[in-house]
């Protein structure tokens, strides 16, 4: 028996000078970082700060460090497709090769969704929802630290693939009979497939708790009709959460028994039926999209309501809305899929379900207007982000719509017509979306402001370079191009996708612009610090200091109105400056920091691993290893610390609350 | 400063919702009507238990309900398995617990009757083979 | 009207259980694993769903008819059935701190447990021996690995359990471990409510040709 496993140097892709090249750059840089901060001694710092961090807002901030990383490998991919495709024509071969480019559409498709868009939602939810709530931390604090440290696992397992061995080539969907053994032998998919799963265990582990946190841990006096419009998007997502990714944790454990014990479920023989994955697949898959966009609106919601100067209008319906689409969302997933044979009758009631869902969002557009109608409206970056949003994502939609009429999506399924449309839905919906969100609540995260100038520049490069590289898809899918061509013969396509190469630069010069824009805003932090009010926000997170403490609230809020903060503002001038001494502080309890999320992370990273390479020791190893930490972890015999009041005392007085004027 | 303890039990508890599967009497006199509960569950689930089996197997019930029967009888097993081990009740203390539950039941109908409707379908679409399949 | 920090709190205005602040740990954690419950419920009707799509596709092998045992599905049946009696008597004397009626439910429920385990890994080693394997079709795949799922959430039931009652030895009942056996509590009758779909959908519709 081989101790390695498949494993071996032919795993090692010497002979593609690109993922050499790729791999060599992304292991240089990795090291680089790693000897900065040995160096320079960081290492205790962010162990305890950090690393073992239960504190939902360092996860937060982890999260979306996590995913704007990612970002830049999903870009990298998506910026190799557009040059492949504008040079591939006629007799042109381009530089990517079949085997490789295939690996890098799936790639993209799948770093984009599950570890770009995810994380930033998650992120976002993770360090504003409990503020926002007027509480001191999220429901289960330790479990959000291993949610987080599964997800930052399978990252790594993504990158490792790029060295050692290959990515699948199936599309980020896997259908089989593909992404089965017999036409995937590869240990591709196996990547894929593990990855997903251990993200997967990390995702619902979020859902659970911030469910249990918006239903059951919220400031006294705020009701669930007195919650930020945010918090219910979080709400909606995360119970969306919960209720699809067990389907596709039960798909892919299918899928992955069909590759490594033989079983039957979507094999071509012994009474398998690959249909039945493509069903299944997409009962998550639908609703992921909206448990990515419903956050994304959330922050619009808050964006407008604060940059007007006025409530957000229509809060009653923006959560009949939110709620609406809850439900609807996990009614339309056929489809995804009206080309593969059902009768006229499911097919059309799955298509006037999936025109029905552009109902409730369209409540929501006609909200957002009305919010800022009759506003003083500041033209903020955010603000930028939500504009651009909403003359976007309009479009974007209507060509769902579009889609929905399943006669309609019978002649572009699966064409760039389709490409275009949902690039067209979810960089303006959920991008946009968290862009908005990173820079409004960067200062409140770190204590300073993004620069003005910088961000603004990012948003026009990715607004014009976003047109520019997805509105020439739409015709050539009406010209009959399809997806995920690696070389077409059809030169009058050509033209078209030479134009959206340009718009990808375009973005490109948009992501530079946002990675100086925080260089920048870091250098020069000392000109932009914050209090803990520079937007004049209306909800309770601007109550706290820029950042805020570890325990937050020094004294949880009692809640008596919407917009919570803001009523304060408006009606007790007086009241704000509350002299330190007047108050009588308590000692609060805060759970204790925990290494088990990390230690759990490396046993399930070397888990994976073994498993895809079928080292079966190693994955028994890594198995007994979690359970074991698991074991210490639950006889531990303090689960909290105690922060005496003085320390509380201390703080206030070092930030006295000051609001915008 | 008047405020709200994290969590203040002797305010809290009189208010919240109860915990799932918690029992639902004060702890100083259930303890005999806590066992009479379960043991009443338990002799209901054996009934219902033995009843599908006999439904099963009988030659008494019309065929096609047996099927129908056989749900009946599982569902309702369900129902006690939840009265009665689990303290699920209508009362205004379980609120929270029986909406998270109605919309699990929700997604469970969604998965298993939108998976059976659209994969019946696609096997009623597919064109008739002349061979039989191996 | 000051919507935060108000000096005074009124306490004489009753105060609706959505306004009444955070609560309790035991109803949270409860909660939350309430949630995690439904979940894995959401995951088993997957499965469900699959085998029920595919129960047809045996591939011109076996069908449920004719590897189906009533008995040992009864027996398995009431193993469960009556760990889920023992489990409840455990709650009780959880709830009144008495250890060595904790520890005597405890110790039925996982005999229980694991006599229901064992008769399950019978009956699949006879199948298989019977070439009646999960490879051999799409039928069996299916009902493989639904019924296995569910025996592997009682093998994982069974070592939680055990590993509840060396805390309860070393900690005693303190806060968290009682949290945690409540959670057990949970865990154990869903997994019977489970059962009752399995034994009811898979075994005896499954027994009728």
């Amino acid at each position: 028996m081989n101790l390695l496993g498949k494993l071996d140097w032919s795993a090692i892709p010497f002979d593609q000078p690109i993922i050499m090249g790729a791999s060599g750059g992304m292991i240089l840089g990795i090291g680089a970082v790693l000897s900065w901060v040995l160096l320079k001694g960081y290492v205790p710092y962010l162990w305890r700060e950090w690393i073992t961090s239960v504190d939902h807002k360092r996860i937060g901030v982890m999260y979306i460090v996590l995913a704007l990383l990612m970002l830049l490998r999903g870009f990298s991919d998506a910026i190799m497709m557009r040059t492949q495709q504008a040079v591939a024509a006629g007799g042109a071969q381009g530089y990517l090769p079949p085997e490789h480019y295939d690996q890098i559409f799936t790639a993209h498709g799948t770093i984009m969704i599950f570890f770009v868009a995810m994380p930033l939602v998650i992120g976002m939810m993770n360090f504003a929802v409990p503020l926002q709530l007027g509480v001191r931390d999220v429901a289960f604090p330790t479990l959000n630290s291993v949610s987080f440290w599964l997800t930052a696992s399978a990252v790594l397992l993504i990158n490792v693939s790029l060295v050692v061995g290959e990515f699948a080539r199936t599309g980020w969907m896997a259908y089989p009979p593909l992404s089965e053994l017999q036409f995937s032998p590869g240990v591709g998919v196996d990547y894929y497939l593990w990855s997903l799963q251990i993200s997967g265990v990390g995702t619902l582990l979020t859902g659970i708790n911030f469910v249990t946190t918006i239903l059951k841990l919220r400031a006294p006096g705020m009701s669930l009709m007195r919650m930020p419009v945010f918090c219910w998007t979080a709400l909606a997502s995360s119970l969306m959460i919960v209720a699809v990714f067990p389907v596709l944790t039960a798909t892919f454990a299918m899928l992955l028994l069909d590759r490594y014990l033989g079983f039957h479920f979507f094999s071509l023989d012994a009474g398998g039926n690959p249909m039945m994955y493509v069903n299944l697949f997409w009962i998550w898959g639908h609703p992921e999209v909206y448990i990515l966009v419903l956050p994304a609106f959330g922050i619009f919601s808050e964006v407008s309501a604060t940059f007007s100067g006025k409530p957000l209008f229509g809060y009653r319906s923006m959560v009949a809305a939110t709620m609406a689409i809850c439900i609807l969302s996990m009614l339309v997933w056929l489809h995804h899929f009206f080309t593969m044979g059902a009768s006229a009758n499911v097919n059309a009631f799955f298509g006037v379900m999936s025109m029905l869902i552009g109902l409730p969002t369209g409540v929501k557009i006609f909200n957002w207007v009305f919010t800022m109608y009759g506003g003083r409206v500041r033209f903020t970056v955010p603000v930028l982000w939500l504009i651009g949003f909403m003359v976007t994502f309009v479009l974007g939609g209507l060509t769902g719509v579009l889609l929905a009429v399943p006669p309609v999506d019978w002649q572009v399924h699966n064409s760039m017509f389709l490409i275009a449309h949902f690039h067209h839905v979810i960089i303006p919906g959920v991008l946009f979306g968290l862009f908005a969100g990173y820079t409004y609540w960067f200062p409140k995260a770190f204590g300073f402001a993004l620069d003005e100038r910088w961000g603004k520049a990012a948003f026009w490069c990715w607004f014009i370079g976003f047109h520019l590289a997805f509105m020439p898809l739409y015709v050539v899918g009406l010209m009959g191009m399809t997806r995920r061509m690696q070389h077409y013969d059809n030169l009058a396509w050509q033209p078209w996708l030479l134009v959206a190469g340009a718009g990808a630069v375009i973005i490109l010069a948009g992501i530079v612009c946002q990675a100086v824009q925080l260089v920048v805003s870091i250098r020069t932090r000392d000109r932009r610090r914050v209090t803990g009010d520079p937007w004049n926000g209306r909800t309770l997170e601007w109550s706290t200091a820029s950042p805020p403490p570890a325990w937050n609230f020094a004294v949880l809020p009692h809640v008596s109105d919407k917009d919570a903060f803001w009523s304060t503002k408006q009606h007790a001038p007086a009241a704000r400056l509350q002299p330190a001494q007047a108050r009588a502080y308590k000692p609060i309890e805060m759970p204790s920091n925990s290494p088990i999320g990390f230690v759990n992370a490396f046993f399930a990273v070397i888990f994976g691993f073994a498993l895809i390479w079928h080292i079966w020791w190693l994955a028994v190893v890594g198995a007994l290893g979690g359970f074991v930490s698991i074991l210490a972890f639950a006889f531990r015999r303090t689960d909290e610390i105690e922060i005496p009041p003085e320390q509380i005392a201390q703080f206030d007085r070092a930030h006295p609350t000051e609001f915008a004027a | 400063m008047s405020e709200v303890q994290y969590g203040d039990p002797a305010q809290m508890n009189a208010l919240h919702d109860r915990a799932p599967g918690d029992q639902p009497a004060a702890p100083e006199e259930e303890k005999s009507s806590g066992v009479l509960i379960f043991t009443i569950g338990l002799f209901l689930a054996v009934i219902l238990t033995a009843t599908s089996f006999w439904v099963a197997n009988t030659t008494l019930l019309w065929g096609p309900g047996i099927a129908l029967g056989l749900a009946v009888l599982a569902i309702a097993q369900m129902g006690v398995h939840l009265v009665f081990f689990l303290h699920i009740t209508t009362g205004p203390d379980n609120t929270n617990n029986v909406l998270a539950l109605a919309f699990g039941i929700l997604i469970v109908f969604l998965v298993v009757a939108g998976s059976l409707w659209i994969m019946g379908d696609l096997s009623n679409m597919m064109p008739s083979m002349s061979m039989p399949v191996r | 009207m000051n919507a935060i920090a108000s000096d005074a709190l009124r306490p004489e205005l009753p105060l609706a259980v959505s306004e009444a602040g955070p609560a309790p740990k035991r109803i949270v954690v409860t909660y939350g694993f309430w949630v995690f419950i439904l979940s894995d419920i959401v995951m088993f009707a997957a499965l469900f769903a699959t085998y029920a799509v595919l129960v047809h596709a045996t591939a011109g092998g076996a069908a449920g008819s004719q590897l189906f045992n009533q008995v040992s599905v009864a027996v398995e049946t009431g193993c469960l059935l009556l760990s889920s009696y023992t489990c409840g008597l455990m709650s009780l004397a959880i709830n009144a701190k008495r250890h060595v009626a904790t520890y005597a439910a405890a110790i039925a429920t996982f005999v229980l447990g694991a006599a229901f385990l064992g008769l399950e890994i019978h009956e699949f080693a006879d199948m298989i021996a019977r070439g009646a394997t999960p490879q051999s079709s799409a039928f069996l795949s299916a009902f493989f690995t639904l019924v296995g799922c569910h025996g592997l959430h009682v093998t994982v039931g069974l070592i939680w359990l055990a590993v509840m009652m060396a805390q309860v030895a070393a900690h005693d009942f303190t806060a968290a471990v009682t949290r945690r056996l409540l959670c057990f509590a949970l865990f154990w009758h869903a997994l019977d409510i489970i059962w009752i779909c399995l034994f009811t959908f898979v075994y005896l519709m499954g027994v009728r040709p």
